[in-house]
């Protein structure tokens, strides 16, 4: 098994949110990847200074394209640099798509239920995007609860609401600082009640994909095995930083 | 990876496992986060996607999520990697998980 770094090039860039943009990468070679995984991002700075961060692969396209979905943090050392330099025509060192752990298998027939904070709707969006495209192979029902600041913070919103019309999907968001306007909904973060108020019932026997800042997974998984759901059912992926819980 | 300057203690700013398999896919031929392993100290067995990994400046250390001990340490010195798995008595790899990495590039 050869691995290592690849030059992938930016053909395409979208602002997703007022801090978030989706790049588009290609990556010659490259025949699809499961949904879930993830690529590595190296940026080699002129003294050969590099940094390395991860990102989730958003796509769920067959061929030798990927999508990436960058969250800027004010802080940060990489995404600033994703969100706001990197132009089309640009060329990225890309490791990956790797991971063969948080994925979704579009053989296995069980109920999903998706839980994501801000940008861990990342992976998850590959895992709806692949299901839709499976149907009417997948007949597996999707829940996705996205945790979101407000509104206009969350990703992919046209698409997820145009997605929803499929029985096969449903998505709840739970607006942590402002609601949308008229809707009478009193921003509040993710509680356990309103956790397991929202996702599919034990007895369903759900699969679990937990997706966002580290307190964030954290918390949230722990809430769901306090509520009996196997633990084994349950798979995380931090993408750390110890900002805030739910 | 992500997480400069964490020393790589046993502190709460960790993630999964899974968070490693770009860096241990320069290593193994397969993926080896759904691979199992045992822990020396604990016994615990799990894949290692599940172990907490704390990235730093010099590779990896994945613990394990039962005793917090060390379960592998990776060192990448950019001229060698250098892996250490004494933290476990045991590593079954599953031959047919799907290459650690989709080959992107037939050169190289
Ligand atoms: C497997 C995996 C997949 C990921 N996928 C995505 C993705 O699809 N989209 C995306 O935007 N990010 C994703 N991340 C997070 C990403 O790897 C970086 O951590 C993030 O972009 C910050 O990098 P930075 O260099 O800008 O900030 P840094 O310079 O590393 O950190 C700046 C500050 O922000 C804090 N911080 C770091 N990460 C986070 C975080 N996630 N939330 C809150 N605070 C944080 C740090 O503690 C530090 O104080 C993923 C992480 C992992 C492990
Ligand atoms: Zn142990």
């Amino acid at each position: 098994m050869r691995t290592g770094w690849n030059v992938a090039e930016v053909i395409g860039v979208t602002q997703e949110t007022r801090t978030a943009r989706t790049l588009r990468l290609r990556l010659p070679g490259l025949t699809g990847h499961r949904p879930g995984q993830h690529v590595d991002v190296r940026l080699t700075a002129e003294d050969g200074y590099t940094a390395v961060r991860s990102y989730s692969v958003a796509s769920a396209l067959p061929g030798d394209e990927l999508e990436l979905t960058v969250e800027e943090l004010d802080d940060g050392e990489v995404s600033p640099y994703l969100v706001h330099q990197v132009a089309v025509g640009d060329q990225l060192e890309v490791r990956g798509p790797v991971g063969g752990w948080f994925v979704w298998d579009p053989a296995d027939p069980s109920p999903v239920q998706l839980i994501a904070g801000g940008s861990g709707v990342v992976p998850l969006m590959a895992m709806i995007r692949a299901h839709a495209a499976a149907s009417p192979g997948s007949t597996a029902p999707f829940r996705l609860l996205y945790s979101v600041r407000s509104p206009d913070s969350g990703y992919y919103s046209a698409e997820l609401d145009e997605l929803a019309r499929s029985p096969l999907l449903s998505v709840t968001y739970v607006y942590t600082r402002e609601a949308p306007a008229g809707s009478g909904i009193t921003p509040h973060r993710l509680d356990a009640a309103t956790l397991l108020a929202a996702v599919l019932p034990v007895d369903d026997h759900p699969a679990f994909f937990i997706c966002g800042a580290t307190a964030f997974v954290e918390t949230v998984a722990d809430w769901l095995v306090r509520a009996g759901y196997p633990a084994d059912r349950i798979k995380t992926e931090r993408y750390g930083g110890t900002g805030s819980r739910p | 990876m992500t997480g400069p300057g964490d020393d790589g203690d046993a502190g709460s700013d960790y993630l999964d496992g899974n968070a490693a398999a770009g860096p241990l896919s320069e290593v193994f031929a397969v993926d080896v986060t759904v691979a199992s392993g045992r822990c020396a100290h604990c016994g615990r067995t799990g894949e290692l996607a599940t172990a907490r990994v704390y990235p730093n400046s010099h590779g990896l250390l994945l613990r394990c999520p039962g005793c917090a001990e060390i379960l592998l340490r990776l060192v990448d010195t950019g001229h060698s990697l250098a892996v250490d798995l004494h933290g476990m008595s045991y590593l079954e790899l599953q031959r047919d998980a799907p290459g650690s990495q989709q080959k992107p590039s037939p050169a190289a």
